[in-house]
């Protein structure tokens, strides 16, 4: 019951995108088209598991003063690592996404949870959560994605939706971005909010 | 080498790729830090601070450590380590040296090492200014001015969204779209004006 608890809370209570506005950068940077946003997500997971199970492993060897450049270090390593594989196997991904693979080291998701959770926790919890906050933070790239280029590409996955709708351009320009997530985060303020005050009500 | 090279450098770094409204580099700061122009400045001068110093170490990593010993694939791991390690420095020496300045911008330097403007300017500097692992003519004055630029720019875009932010304290915005929300919109149309940059040829 406790490890699904941890699995799901990264999908929507403790979602890193939409409730800690976490990793905003690569979230906006690359969410042009759905196959970008999943590649981001795939590998920003990938870095998330194996940096908190490194990390909850050696959690016991670390001293405290010096902890951040050691999980640093550790996340750099599978930030390197994703980078090479995916420059080997999916080069096309890899040159559409450019300068954000390294910057997965910057992402405060992931130092968030090594600090927050996996130096607290057992390997095997902190590869679920871990598991758990990446799923979260893909699913929310996806759907930023899928909206800026439904509107701004008039496709999705590359499939055409309408031949009557002409995209505005600017929706897969940096501008789009900014508006997409600013008028997403104002629905969800706006839906909890609701809930909130049935709930006192 | 021609001074209008350097000069487009520049320009292009501060207005055509701002760093925060075409990139989507630095936007933490520039969403949390944004409430009153002065702090907002603060940080704007910090993070330029170490750019251009960040910019100006990791090249000399790169170009004298990195490609001579063929050990390209440790940038990003290397130049972290640069960057964490600088910051700290500046920090204690300005600590002791500087308290006034300290006191200025000293807690937000520590903010720093996790701002992604910086390591972003040097991964940039290394793809845009090495080709097929060799320095290009120029690189390193090409280097510091992008990250001179780039720190300009976070600055000039912090500065232009503290002052709107501070104005924006008098309106009355739904309830939902207040704080962050609202912030996200104002900068949206601030990176469309941007684009506007985006029209000029050097």
């Amino acid at each position: 019951m406790k490890t699904s608890s941890e699995l799901i809370k990264g999908l929507w209570n403790e979602n890193p995108t939409f409730k800690m506005m976490l990793g905003l950068c690569p979230t906006l940077a690359v969410s042009t088209s759905v196959v970008n946003g999943l590649g981001m997500g795939v590998a920003a997971t990938f870095v998330l598991a194996g940096s908190s199970v490194i990390v909850s492993m050696v959690r016991h060897i670390i001293p405290e003063k010096v902890r951040i450049p050691c999980y640093i270090v550790i996340i750099a390593t599978f930030v390197t690592i994703i980078e090479l594989l995916m420059k080997a196997y999916m080069p096309l991904l890899s040159r559409a996404l450019g300068m954000y693979v390294p910057l997965i080291v910057v992402n405060c998701i992931v130092l968030g949870r090594a600090e927050a959770f996996a130096s607290k926790a057992a390997p095997v919890v902190s590869a679920i959560d871990a598991l758990g906050m990446g799923m979260g933070f893909t699913w929310a790239l996806c759907l930023i994605s899928a909206i800026r280029e439904a509107l701004g590409n008039g496709t999705i996955l590359g499939f055409g939706i309408s031949d009557y709708f002409s995209p505005p351009l600017f929706m897969i320009l940096a501008p789009g971005a900014l508006l997409t997530i600013g008028v997403l985060i104002a629905a969800i303020n706006h839906f909890s909010a609701r809930k909130d005050d049935k709930r006192w009500t | 080498m021609d001074i209008s090279a350097f000069a487009a450098i520049l320009i292009s770094t501060v207005f055509i790729n701002n760093f925060i409204l075409s990139r989507f580099l630095g936007l933490c700061p520039f969403i949390g830090v944004s409430k009153e122009t002065g702090p907002a400045v603060s940080m704007g001068l910090a993070v330029t601070f170490v750019t251009t110093t960040a910019s100006i170490l990791t090249w000399f990593i790169y170009d004298l450590i990195l490609i001579p010993l063929h050990l390209e694939y440790l940038r990003t791991l290397s130049f972290i380590l640069t960057i964490a390690f600088f910051v700290q420095f500046a920090e204690i020496v300005i600590q002791k040296k500087m308290p006034s300045l300290y006191k200025a911008f000293g807690i937000y330097l520590t903010l720093i090492t996790t701002n992604c403007a910086v390591l972003g300017v040097t991964v940039l500097n290394t793809d845009m200014f090495f080709l097929k692992y060799k320095a290009v003519a120029g690189s390193f004055l090409m280097s510091a001015l992008q990250g001179l630029g780039a720190g300009a720019g976070f600055t000039l875009a912090m500065l232009l969204m503290s002052g709107i932010r501070e104005r924006l304290e008098y309106a009355e915005v739904p309830r939902c779209f207040r704080d962050v929300p609202i912030t996200f919109i104002i900068a949206s149309l601030m990176s469309m004006a941007f684009l506007g940059f985006s029209g000029f040829k050097i």
